[in-house]
């Protein structure tokens, strides 16, 4: 599940789980969870907004509930809901495109599958470079990625080999690789720290007292194929007192 | 022509020629036999196997034959030669993105044109560093690109600049550079070198013991324009013993 709170103009959507080392497994309640938590947010905007998304312990998320899929009982019955769950997911990744303010993520542990594809939904993401992993597990335990994973991959990761490592070689990122791969904004030495950064940048980015609707288009209008394949329209707006 | 071998879960298939100095031209005998390789490896293919595509000598690759296209005595019967290798080779292509195992392209000596484009096919290319070039020569002999080579270039060469380079300037490009531009995973001081290399390689990822087919479709779903072009479906896959 997650929380949302406001910290001064600064959102922060909280992923929450029943310890420290909890997975943050994106499973149905949880979808709807972060989904009702950026409606709100969007709801709530105003300009000077922004959002960090984040989690405490050592994992961000690590995606999707597999676990739920299996107790389904069956191997179809699992297809089904992993099925469900990745058609679920896909609204979050085109609300966190369509929301109306810089984001930021605050990934304070591993960030797996989903979990980085949440991620990498941000505008900015900030990581510790002391522990912790960026990880497409999707290669190893034998699934393809949803379209609009690989679509939202192409548009974020710029290196054609940083795609492939990533995406094909199912590499576990550290820090200051994710730094160098231009997969991160910032890295730093401790979960606290991260928290701090991305609020300073929160905040910075908050500063600006940007038009929201503007913010957003132009956000869509640097990804073209993943609105496309999100089915994402993008508008000309124009939020200026003299024009 | 080229042989295919097998060192235990890795094919190795080898560009053969009658000297050290065969430029291993691909002809239609050559591309008949490149396609029949692929789909061999392809139809023995099982978790945890690899290919790599090497020769030996001064040349990896110096692209189509040429002279076979001049041969045909006029100036429209060489292009018709020309056109028949370039629609040839598509295939070799196309198959190269649908095979289901990691690739490796080691590439021993000058590789141009066509070879060039037969190395770049590959999920990682190894070169020499102390011999031999890398060069896209069709604007200096006069003839435009096939559509599914700039394509190709398009899908593995991040940077404006360096697909401009190579493609545009028809730069040759030693083994330290194109590290620098990102065409290379690595490039190494001798032959044997970089058969080591890619061996070593080829193995890591064999011992992944990846999904064939869902590291294919991962793969292309890197790549959707290039698979656009070569007319390649890209679908969902699952092959997980829980899912």
């Amino acid at each position: 599940m997650c929380t949302l709170e406001k910290h001064g103009d600064v959102f922060v959507l909280t992923l929450t789980g029943s310890s420290d080392v909890d997975e943050h497994r994106f499973g149905p309640p949880a979808i709807d969870s972060i989904l009702s938590a950026i409606a709100k947010a969007k709801a709530e905007a105003t300009p000077g907004s922004a959002l960090i998304t984040t989690s405490h312990g050592k994992f961000f998320s690590n995606g999707f509930d597999l676990a739920w899929a299996q107790a389904a009982g069956s191997r179809t019955g699992a297809r089904e809901r992993l099925h469900y769950m990745v058609e679920s997911f896909r609204p979050v990744v085109a609300a966190m495109m369509d929301l109306p303010m810089p984001t930021v993520a605050a990934v304070n542990g591993h960030a797996a599958a989903a979990g980085l594809t949440l991620a990498l939904s941000h505008d900015y993401v900030i990581m510790r470079r002391d522990k912790g992993v960026l990880y497409m597990s999707e290669v190893d335990i034998g699934l393809t990625l949803p379209d609009y994973f690989a679509a939202l991959f192409r548009a974020k990761v710029g290196s054609a080999t940083a795609r492939r490592d990533v995406l094909l070689r199912a590499k576990k990122i550290k820090g200051e690789e994710a730094l160098r791969m231009g997969l991160v904004e910032a890295a730093y030495d401790s979960e606290e720290q991260v928290a701090e950064a991305s609020m300073r940048l929160a905040k910075q980015l908050a500063g600006r007292k940007w038009a929201g609707e503007v913010y957003a288009e132009i956000r869509k209008s640097l990804c073209p194929d993943l609105c496309g394949v999100l089915g994402l329209d993008m508008r000309a707006v124009v939020s200026n007192s003299k024009l």
